[in-house]
């Protein structure tokens, strides 16, 4: 991939906290224009790795490169050209959330106005309260304006609809099709696998501060298995032993089980070799392929906590 | 039909067990350091006062206007002892920061907590109406009485002539008194202002009235120091001779002080204040979107509070300024000794003695306005504002910007009251310049706590409120340092020590040059610091 086309570029990035190990060599790439999911249990350094991509954080090791420039070095070049929305949105309590938004937008180097104006309009949100008297939903969508009614390249957004209601997060899907229509690019970090699945073109799964699967989600969706439901004809033999399938269950002529999805094909061929009577084939989904990574990760936690 | 209603105070006994884990080590820190210093105060007695000559002087020292304004009305002047001189020149010094505990133990359970949202998690449980606040003011007061009964041992088990342990229970018991009363007035402002930081405010500028109270009420009014728990503390003339009612008088206040309390939190909403937060603009100002208006904007309210309370404070003392001549006219000694010293009138010395003591007081603002960029970066706020083209240097400029400037605009609103009052209770206007010239003189110095705070912000940003010990320490220079004549060096520590005492003494402009080269340098290390190190969010 020609380099000049990535809007972002991590390579081998560790940051530690004292003891604790928060990014452990950690990669992302990150085209220009592509709406690139982030993704991965509680903890596994989604949030410091956007840290350290806004200069916040100092990385221990490995190179970092946002929009051709240095995250630690060129801050106010680069985030002229960004906007960030964190998880958490904390507000001041004596500034309105109209003020916040121009603020915001301001020392970023200016806002469209009109822009700002439809986004207020469309997420329904009252300018004129003040931090503390806004609910968590309406926190996030003061921090979704501001960075969106900004005309930048990049968008960093951290878990941005957590605690938004289904129609305001259909709301901003909506906005963020629109802005992939403009050519932005956007690394979104998110746990609603929905939204994932309904905007992002590739995605990353990072778990214990490394990235452990990056790809397009049809790509990825060669990496998970297809649950098989069949009535056959005679016993099933033979499905035991191919190595890729899992989870065989048989009751008298009915058979389930999973298969790895470059296997399928080896595993049909078997099914027809003793005749098929019904055939329900449940395609691969993210959540499973998710689920696996993050159990993954929970059965090595635990799996430590119990040898060491 | 009975029904069964769960008293207003359920689960306060959990409440409280968890009040005293969270202050398990701001308790101990507390008493010890009380009673280190006051221990390690009078244990200089005998070497520094070995006979009753020697304490003589000293008491005819502190029959001075700058002494008992500073100090205390002076009980026992006459036979000096060391149990007089204990409770005449530390118990003003010592109360301030028994009140300062109190203020901040009931603020940080009450308002604090209802403002970041932890109240609600609490209040959701089986927890009564006012289990909280009572839990608050009994680990407050837990606090106050521990330190009464580990005082009184460490004084009595010294055993110091005059310093018995009759006189050191009282001793004790006077400054735990103050302790509850000032607890019970943050129990009254945590419900009547919403933000913690106010709350807290208006309590501890309440600890600077009851001081300037009594400063007022000794120098001859008498009746105003029986408007202020730091007077009512000195009546119980502890060592001299001893009477315990005004303790009564103070807990009797501070029950009717609860009880409102109480009342008031019925008037409201957990995280309300009593009054409705207005809406606000819907858009920024163009003065808001620069880095500079930002922090101002933040900082504004403090400003205002500061800027008012100072020039009120000066204002205050300064109408005191006539009061020196009668003092000095009613003593005739001193007449006497005016006249060897010859120099700067007595009025003048004083005027210069107080506004050292305010020009601490001023520092604080600075060091706030510091440790307010820790709140912001902690609390996640900081995070998308130094996500925009927002560099670090920009916003801690805008923050220092406001910090130094804020804190030079205080002292100069503190000059001006002092200067204005003293010139209308005089008659001589050349009090005003003089006031307003050495409010500049203390700059420097002020600015220099403040580089101080910025450089602890940027290299150790945890330790952000270590900043307060150069204030500490000022004061007990100023306050206890000549009692206890300290060695030079450990004087001339104190930043505060080194500004020329106008109007008294003549302007020097060395040790004010030398004072903001160490500010500048401070602030120059502070910026490099936050430059390099990590933004902390939660």
């Amino acid at each position: 991939m020609d380099d000049t086309n990535l809007a972002i570029a991590v390579t081998g990035l560790h940051k530690s906290f004292g003891r604790t190990r928060a990014l452990d060599g950690l990669d992302l790439t990150v085209t220009q224009g592509e709406i690139h999911g982030f993704l991965g249990p509680n903890g596994s350094g989604k949030t410091t790795t956007i840290r350290v991509l806004l200069g916040l954080l100092k990385a221990d090791a490995g190179t970092a490169t946002l929009l051709g420039g240095d995250p630690w070095t060129d801050v106010a070049s680069l985030h002229r050209r960004l906007a960030y929305v964190p998880g958490d949105v904390n507000l001041w309590p004596n500034l309105s959330g109209g003020e916040v938004i121009d603020l915001l937008g301001r020392l970023r180097g200016g806002l469209d106005t009109r822009r700002r104006e439809q986004l207020i309009e469309r997420f329904d949100l009252d300018p004129r309260k003040k931090g503390r008297t806004y609910s968590k939903g309406n926190r996030q969508k003061v921090a979704i304006i501001a960075a969106l009614a900004s005309n930048v390249e990049l968008l960093l957004l951290d878990e941005p609809t957590a605690g938004l209601d289904p129609l305001m997060e259909a709301t901003f899907r909506r906005t963020i099709e629109e802005e992939r229509e403009q050519g932005r690019t956007v690394l979104l970090s998110s746990h609603i696998l929905a939204e994932v699945e309904a905007l992002c073109d590739r995605v990353s799964i990072i778990r214990g501060g490394k990235t452990v699967e990056t790809g397009t989600l049809a790509e990825l969706r060669h990496l998970t298995r297809t649950s098989i439901t069949a009535e056959l004809a005679g016993p099933a033999d033979g499905l035991h032993t191919m190595a890729d399938v899992h989870d065989l269950h048989v009751e008298g002529s009915r058979v389930r089980f999973d298969v790895e999805t470059h296997s399928l094909d080896a595993a049909l061929r078997q099914l027809t070799a003793i005749g098929v009577r019904s055939l329900v084939s449940q395609p691969p989904t993210l959540e499973e392929l998710f689920l696996r990574h993050y159990t993954e990760e929970t059965a090595r936690a635990n799996g430590k906590a119990t040898t060491s | 039909m009975t029904t069964l209603v769960a008293p207003p105070v359920t689960g306060v006994g959990t409440l409280l067990r968890f009040a005293l884990r969270r202050e398990r080590i701001r308790i101990p820190i507390w008493v010890g350091a009380l009673t280190l210093t006051t221990v390690s105060t009078v244990a200089g007695f005998p070497g520094l006062y070995p006979t009753a000559a020697s304490r003589q002087s000293r008491a005819a020292l502190m029959d001075s206007p700058a002494a008992t304004a500073m100090s205390g009305p002076g009980f026992g002047l006459g036979d000096y002892t060391y149990g007089a001189m204990l409770a005449n020149e530390m118990i003003g010094f010592l109360a301030i920061f028994v009140a300062l505990m109190s203020v901040l133990m009931v603020s940080r359970h009450t308002r604090h907590e209802e403002e970041q949202g932890r109240a609600e998690l609490i209040r959701a449980g089986v927890v009564g109406r006012h289990a909280s606040l009572t839990a608050a003011l009994a680990v407050t007061v837990f606090a106050n009485l521990l330190l009464a009964v580990i005082l009184t041992v460490a004084l009595g088990g010294m055993g110091i002539e005059t310093i018995g342990w009759g006189g050191s229970a009282l001793f004790a018991a006077s400054l735990a008194m103050v302790g509850i009363v000032f607890a019970a007035v943050a129990a009254v402002s945590a419900q009547v202002f919403e933000h913690g930081r106010a709350a807290s405010g208006i309590a501890g500028g309440l600890i600077g009235v009851a001081y300037a109270l009594r400063a007022a009420g000794d120098m001859g009014i008498d009746s105003l120091s029986w408007l202020s728990p730091i007077g009512w503390a000195q009546r119980t003339k502890s060592y001299v001779d001893g009477t315990a009612w005004p303790l009564l008088l103070g807990l009797v206040v501070a029950a009717a002080l609860v009880a409102a309390a109480y009342a008031l939190s019925l008037q409201r909403d957990v995280g309300a204040g009593l009054r409705q937060t207005r809406p606000g603009a819907a858009g920024a100002s163009d003065v808001l979107s620069t880095s500079l208006g930002f922090a101002l904007r933040l900082h504004r309210g403090a400003l205002i509070g500061w800027t008012s309370a100072m020039f009120l404070f000066g204002a205050m003392y300064g109408s005191l300024a006539a009061e020196v001549e009668t003092f000095v006219e009613s003593n005739p000694e001193m007449q006497q000794f005016i006249q060897q010293v010859g120099g700067a009138s007595f009025t003048k010395s004083w005027l210069a003695a107080i506004m050292s003591m305010l020009a601490m007081v001023c520092s604080v603002f600075g060091i706030l306005a510091i440790a307010r960029m820790r709140t912001e970066e902690t609390s996640g706020r900081a995070e998308p504002a130094l996500s925009t083209a927002l560099t670090r240097t920009g916003w801690v400029a805008g923050h220092l910007t406001v910090a130094l400037a804020g804190g030079a605009a205080v002292m100069l609103a503190c000059g001006l009251g002092l200067g204005l009052s003293a010139m209308a209770s005089t008659g001589d206007s050349s009090l005003l310049t003089g006031l307003l010239g050495a409010a500049l003189t203390y700059v420097p110095a002020v600015w220099l706590a403040t580089g101080l705070a910025l450089t602890l912000f940027g290299l150790l940003p945890g330790a952000v409120h270590a900043a307060w010990a150069v204030l500490v320490y000022a004061l007990f220079v100023g306050m206890i340092g000549p009692l206890l004549r300290l060695p030079g060096w450990l004087n001339d520590l104190s930043p505060f020590f080194h500004v020329p005492q106008l109007p008294a003494a003549d302007f020097s402009a060395t040790p004010v040059v030398l004072l903001a080269a160490v500010a500048a340098g401070l602030v120059a290390v502070g910026f490099a610091g936050v430059r390099q190190r990590d933004l902390e969010s939660v």
